[in-house]
Formats: C-alpha cells, sequence, structure tokens
C-alpha cells in the first residue's frame, strides 16, 4: 500500500515538474505533459517509478525540441506579426460553412501580406476547428489565446460566436463575426458581425414581397431545429402583419427529417399560397423545388442567402431553380471586378466555387484590416489597448466588400448595408 | 479459520484504502492544478478544459453505477445531461438578478438534479421491470426525444405568468416586460457563469463519496447481487424492481448534476445532436469502459483522458479524429485484451521482483 501512495505522489510531482517545465507558452505542449502524467498514474501498478519518470523526462524534452521549432518558425518580419484567429466547424456536417470562410480569409490574408501587411506588420491567420460544438469553440478560442492571438475571426456559426463572445468580453480581445448572424452574437460590445443578423433578413424578405406586391398568400417552410431558419421566420411572421399579404401556412420539419416535404408543400398548396417563402439552406431547398415540381405545385419561391448555392447542387435538375428569387449579398457570378477577381483565385486555389461564407470569410478580413488601419494598431499593443481602439474604429470605417458596397458599423455591431434581390434566369443570377 | 479472519480484514481495508486514493487522487490534483494556475503556469486551453474535466468525470461515475454496480445499460445519460441543464439553466435565467450567486448555483444544482433524478425515476419505472437489455434501447430514444422536445420548446416569462408554446415564439403572445427563457432550437442565451473549478471538484467529491458509500451500503449489496445472479437475490427476498429503480435515478440524477455544470460554463445552451445526442451518451459510455466497468476511479482517469486528447492534438488539425480513435482502440486493446492482459503480467513480473517478494513473505 505504502509503495502505492508513494508511486502517487510521485505521479503528482511529476505532473506539476512537467507543467512548469513548458507552462505558459505553449498550450498543446503543457496539455500532452498533463496527459502522460494521468497516463503514468493509470498505470502505476504495472511500471516502476523510475521508469515513469525516464519516460516523462523524454516527452519533456520532444517537448521542448518541438517549442523550439515553433519559435524559428515565427520569423519575425519589420512590424512584427498581428496573429488573426479564425474558429469555424471544420469538421462535421456544418464543415462547409467552416472551410468556406477560412478559405475566404486565406486568401485575403495573403492578399494583404502580398500587399505589405496592415500597418507593416505581417498577418497571420491561425484558423481552428470547434465542430459547431459551443464547449469545443471555447476550447479552441482558449487555444488561441495561448497561440498570442490580438483579434478573433469567428465564430462561422451563430451560437458558438454567442459562446465565444462571452469569453472574449472577458478577455477584452475584438471579435468580429464573418457569419454568425443571430440576434444575441454581437450583444457584447467588442464584438461585430459582417453578415445580415436573421432579424434583419426576415425582415426585408417580408419588405421586399410586400412592397413589390410579389404575393398576397405565404407560405412559409422552415427549420425548426435550426437557429438561422427559425430566427428569420419568426421575424418574417412578426413583420408580415403589417404587410399587404397574409402568412397562410407554416411548415416546421427537423434536422432529423429533412428529406421529405410532401405534407408541407401539401398544406401550401390547399390554402392557396402563391408564394413560398423558404428561410432554409440550399440541400433543403433543392429537394422541395424537387417535390413541388413533382406533385404539380407551380408557385414562386423566395428565399435568403441560406439558398445561395442552390445552383451547385449534384443531381439536381437546375432549370427547377427557374424563377427562384433570393436575398443574398453575394453572387458567384456577379461582374464586378472585386468578385471577379476573388472567385477566380478562390477557383485556382480550391478548385470551387465559392458560396457566400467564404465571401463574409473574406470581408471580415478587410474589415479588420480598415479598423486596424484607422485605429493605428502596431504590433506591441496589448490585447485590451487593441479591442478599446478597434471597437471606436468599426464605428467610424466604411467598407466596400464582396457582401456589400459602403458597409458601415454602429456601436451595437450590427452592419449597414442594402439586401441585395436576384432572380434565377437562365441558370444565373439575375439582379431584380 | 485464523487465516481467513487476518485475509477478509486486509480485504476490508484494502477497499476502504482504494476508496481513500481515489479521494486523494482528485484532491491532490486539485492542490496541484491549483498551484499551477495561480504561479501562471497552465495554458488558457487546459485552464478552460478544467470545468469540463469536472463536467464529463462526475458524468462518467454516475453511469458506472447504472453499467458497473446495477449490470445495465444506458444509452441516455447525455438526456438526463441534458434535463439537469435545461432545468438549472431555465431557473439560473429567471433569477439572474432576484438571488446572490453562490445560492442561485446551489438551488440550481438541486433543481437540476432533482429534474433528472424524477425524469430517470419515470424512465425507469416500466423499464427496469423488464429483464434483458431493455433498458438500452428506451434510454436511447429518451435522449433523443429530450432533445427533440427541447428543440421546439418555447419558454418565457411576464408579469402574467409563465408561457410555453411547442410552435414558435410569436404565439407565446408575451407582454412588454416578458422574458424569453427557452428560444426553441436557439436554446438558452445569456446563462450566469457559475461554473469553476473550485465548485467541479467538491461536486466530484460529492459524487464519489454518494456513489462510493451506495456500493458498500445495504442497498448496494443488494443491488450487486441483482447484478450477479437475479434469481438469486429475488429468492432471498430482495425486491428487484425497487432496488434497481433507487440506483438508475441515483444515477440520472447525478447525470444531472453534470449537466448543471455544463450549463453554467458556457454562456449559451443548445440541445444540438453534438453536445446532448446519442453520440455523447455513447462517449460517456466510451469513459466507463475505458475505464474499467465497476471501476470507479478508472472512470475518473478516462474521462479526463478522452477529454483532454482531441484538445492536445489541435495542432495536427485534420488527423486529429483520425489519430482519436486510434488511440481509442489502442486503449481498448491494452486494456481489455487477454494477450495484453497476460503481458503485462509479465512485465510486472520481470520489473516488480520485489513487490512479488513482498508479498510472499507475507
Amino acid at each position: 500500500m505504502k509503495k502505492r501512495m508513494l508511486s502517487l505522489v510521485l505521479a503528482g510531482v511529476m505532473t506539476a515538474a512537467l507543467l512548469t517545465g513548458c507552462g505558459g507558452s505553449a498550450g498543446t505542449d503543457a496539455g500532452s505533459a498533463d496527459g502522460a502524467a494521468q497516463e503514468s498514474a493509470e498505470t502505476e501498478e504495472t511500471t516502476d517509478a523510475a521508469e515513469e519518470t525516464e519516460a516523462a523526462d523524454e516527452a519533456a524534452g520532444d517537448e521542448a525540441a518541438a517549442e523550439d521549432g515553433a519559435a524559428q518558425a515565427d520569423g519575425d518580419s519589420a512590424g512584427g506579426t498581428f496573429k488573426i484567429g479564425g474558429i469555424g466547424p471544420l469538421t462535421g456536417s456544418n464543415a462547409v460553412y467552416g472551410i468556406a470562410a477560412m478559405n475566404g480569409s486565406q486568401i485575403a490574408v495573403d492578399e494583404i501580406n502580398a500587399a505589405g501587411g496592415i500597418n507593416g506588420m505581417t498577418v497571420e491567420l491561425n484558423f481552428q476547428d470547434d465542430e459547431t460544438d459551443s464547449e469545443k469553440s471555447v476550447n479552441a478560442y482558449n487555444a488561441l489565446k495561448d497561440w498570442g492571438v490580438q483579434v478573433i475571426d469567428g465564430c462561422v456559426t451563430s451560437a458558438c460566436s454567442i459562446a465565444v463572445s462571452a469569453k472574449t468580453a472577458e478577455d477584452q480581445i475584438f471579435q468580429l463575426t464573418p457569419s454568425g448572424s443571430a440576434v444575441d452574437c454581437v450583444a457584447t460590445p467588442n464584438a461585430f458581425r459582417v453578415c445580415f443578423s436573421d432579424p434583419n433578413q426576415g425582415a426585408a424578405s417580408a419588405q421586399y414581397i410586400g412592397d413589390h406586391s410579389l404575393a398576397t398568400k405565404v407560405a412559409v417552410i422552415y427549420d425548426s431545429s435550426d437557429v438561422y431558419s427559425s430566427g428569420i421566420y419568426e421575424k418574417f411572421a412578426a413583420e408580415a402583419e403589417s404587410q399587404p399579404f397574409e402568412v397562410v401556412t407554416a411548415g416546421a420539419f427537423t434536422a432529423d427529417n429533412k428529406t421529405d416535404f410532401s405534407v408541407q408543400l401539401q398544406q401550401a398548396k390547399d390554402a392557396g399560397a402563391d408564394l413560398v417563402f423558404l428561410p432554409i439552406y440550399y440541400n433543403e431547398a433543392a429537394l422541395i423545388l424537387k417535390q413541388a415540381s413533382d406533385m404539380g405545385f407551380s408557385v414562386k419561391f423566395f428565399g435568403c442567402d441560406g439558398l445561395d448555392g442552390i445552383l451547385g447542387v449534384k443531381n439536381f435538375d437546375a432549370s427547377l431553380t427557374e424563377g427562384v428569387m433570393l436575398l443574398t449579398p453575394f453572387a458567384a457570378d456577379a461582374t464586378d471586378d472585386l468578385t471577379v477577381k476573388f472567385v477566380t483565385t478562390y477557383k485556382e486555389k480550391f478548385n470551387e466555387t465559392p458560396n457566400q461564407f467564404a465571401a463574409d470569410g473574406y470581408d471580415a478580413i478587410y474589415t479588420i484590416k480598415a479598423a486596424a488601419e484607422k485605429a493605428g494598431i502596431t504590433a506591441d499593443m496589448s490585447n485590451e489597448e487593441i479591442c478599446a481602439a478597434m471597437q471606436t474604429a468599426m464605428t467610424e470605417i466604411t467598407v466596400d466588400g464582396l457582401t456589400g458596397e459602403g458597409i458601415t458599423w454602429d456601436a451595437s455591431g450590427e452592419p449597414t448595408k442594402e439586401p441585395k434581390a436576384v432572380v434565377i434566369k437562365d441558370g444565373v443570377y439575375t439582379a431584380m | 479459520m485464523d487465516m481467513e479472519i487476518k485475509g477478509n480484514k486486509a480485504k476490508l481495508s484494502k477497499t476502504t484504502m482504494n476508496d481513500l486514493v481515489t479521494y486523494e487522487m482528485v484532491i491532490l490534483t486539485y492542490i496541484v492544478v491549483q498551484i499551477l494556475v495561480s504561479t501562471g503556469h497552465v495554458s488558457s486551453l487546459i485552464q478552460g478544459l478544467l470545468v469540463p474535466f469536472c463536467t464529463y468525470v462526475i458524468v462518467a461515475v454516475a453511469l458506472n453505477l447504472t453499467v458497473g454496480i446495477l449490470g445495465e445499460l444506458s444509452l441516455g445519460h447525455a438526456g438526463f445531461m441534458c434535463v439537469g441543464a435545461f432545468a438549472s439553466a431555465v431557473f439560473s435565467l429567471a433569477f439572474k438578478d432576484a438571488l446572490p450567486g453562490g445560492l442561485r448555483f446551489f438551488l440550481a444544482l438541486l433543481i437540476g438534479a432533482a429534474a433528472a433524478a424524477l425524469v430517470g425515476f419515470l424512465v425507469g419505472i416500466p423499464v427496469l421491470r423488464l429483464r434483458g437489455d431493455y433498458l438500452a434501447i428506451v434510454t436511447l430514444a429518451f435522449g433523443e426525444i429530450i432533445k427533440n422536445i427541447i428543440n421546439v420548446l418555447y419558454l418565457g416569462v411576464d408579469s402574467k405568468g409563465v408561457h410555453f408554446s411547442m410552435k414558435d415564439a410569436l404565439s407565446l403572445h408575451l407582454e412588454e416586460d416578458g422574458v424569453m427563457l427557452i428560444k426553441g432550437a436557439q436554446g438558452v442565451t445569456g446563462t450566469p457563469n457559475d461554473s469553476n473549478f473550485t465548485v467541479g471538484v467538491i461536486l466530484i467529491l460529492v459524487t464519489l463519496f454518494i456513489v462510493l458509500n451506495f456500493i458498500h451500503s445495504r442497498t448496494g449489496r443488494a443491488v450487486m447481487s441483482i447484478r450477479d445472479n437475479r434469481i438469486a437475490a429475488e429468492s432471498v427476498g430482495i425486491n428487484v424492481t425497487k432496488y434497481k429503480l433507487i440506483a438508475f435515478t441515483v444515477s440520472a440524477s447525478l447525470a444531472g448534476v453534470a449537466g448543471v455544470l455544463y450549463a453554467h460554463n458556457l454562456s449559451t445552451l443548445n440541445a444540438l445532436p453534438k453536445n446532448f445526442g446519442y453520440n455523447m451518451s455513447i462517449m460517456i459510455l466510451v469513459f466507463v469502459v475505458l475505464g474499467g466497468i465497476g471501476n470507479i476511479r478508472g472512470s475518473i482517469i478516462a474521462a479526463v483522458l478522452l477529454t483532454l486528447l482531441p484538445e492536445v492534438l489541435r495542432g495536427l488539425s485534420d488527423y486529429r479524429m483520425l489519430i482519436y480513435s486510434i488511440v481509442l482502440i489502442v486503449m481498448m486493446i491494452f486494456n481489455w485484451s487477454p494477450n495484453a492482459i497476460f503481458f503485462r503480467k509479465r512485465l510486472k513480473q520481470k520489473f516488480l521482483p520485489g513487490r512479488k517478494a513482498a508479498k510472499e513473505e507475507a
């Protein structure tokens, strides 16, 4: 028994020694040391204490070497480096959004570095995976903090963004979310966003339909288990009361059964709807269009930015999208110089047509650049100073980006930009 | 005769010692980590992980009570966590300004534990009467049902009282002064951050105290006798359903406590497949199986290790989940394969001749 106690104490001491050895500077290192110690505690009965210590020493040595390598890789440029940390889902079912935002951000960073950086500083982007889980998102943020992050470009999804903004507000680190659209994402004074908020899109859609007299009876099909979709729907329904059309049915579905929409479509048909509003993502929308055409229900469809990408759905007859209207801040086939340049670079690098998330990610980096230049950020400023300066600068800048021209921000963190409505004609977006 | 009594005595003190080692391990780790944190030697990543460690340790210990001691398989412990998390988060949000932090969190803990216990009791009544793997099936379904109900539940409070709806936020018809507590899929936002490492460790110790004493109590022995031989247990007059229900309800309420800790660590709470789906339930089961079924200390270590591992592997970006799963398989083989056990025994004999000799002497 004594021996057992002894080995436990030894394991404890070892944990201490290891954490002290490489703590502070590099998070993952301290982590693995901790893990090693725990592991050895677990196998305390099988190995002898001396052996454990030996193994631990070895581990510590490896870590030290790794750390040196990392330090060398950090090569400083003349003006220092400006560290931007991105957070988004790179694995899991929402990975396509996170990867798009990461790629978009990376293009912007490369362009900025090629043009001399921000105030002479080289921009470094470290994009971490959060698997669309709030808890993992906070972990990712903490990992970025260990890396020495100065500004957060994230998170890509709403719930994660809310969780992280509570932490960034505590630590006073400036946060700009490219695509976190829920209202609470920018509830803290240090958080701003690039995209429209959900209510903003819902209200804008209702106003657009009303102003252009597109319909008198509107049916809605939305995903009640999705924050984005239900957020838009709620505001749409509220705004619709003051508009010259009525919402006749609202059919909800959830993430667990999103393949058969015949019930919701039949409801809409029976209610005599002449327009179906789809505040959902394009994969489900493609199925809805297909099923509506199969049941001979010809009606106008109107969607939000989530529909962007519908033309690229595989095994889907794109001619069904003819006449679909959508509000989107970004259209990949727009002909302005900025979009053309961005789309070409994106296709070259990643072999894909960028979606709205990529554009949001791109704009986020340029917005950070504009604010940092306005605020005169230098590499030796502390995070609190950067945050305070950026917060003020954000309300003073105007950004011409992919997702809108002349975007401005107020202190609440909401952007002001014109929503663009497009209609799909002959397989391409056409301005309405 | 003499020898036998001596052996029994030694065995008894061994269980007590074993429990003490478990408590000691937790306390020692706590002290070491606190010292390191206060001297600034722990990275932000690890500091951020401290509360999740506590959460998963508690839920792993709770599940071990069901799987290891009761001998039933539960695939819905994430569901009980979810119940505890939402019940307590709603309470904390509603009384955010009315009650001081410490008292509010204490009450939230009680509410979360009680809510999960109640739900566990209700699920257990019909299922625990049956023999076989029905509990696994029912708890699996239960976890999914809870998640989906919460995703369509809208709850608000205003001067006229509490409103709830399963349709949308508009049908609540809240007054001007109304506050939304649960916003359907958007979940609960703005929960006060009451969890911290100290509270988490205290809760681990309380959980250990409850579970370890439960195992050694009369009730615990009754439960284990049911696990080992149900017919024999019945024949000596043990009320099988009653004891099974007691163990399962305790296990569910402890999972609820873990949920409370989880909910008060983040400012937003959503019921996603990721955090409260069956994947999470199976993850908790993996903690228990890897740590050793019925081995409480093993559950603690496995929960910490397996929560830490994906975060430590962040540097490997795309490959980390691949490596994580390989590590799981390797650990499973190392722990449970007969060949590996034999190999470990041989290693032990080779490197620990002293211990063997001491044993022989005794």
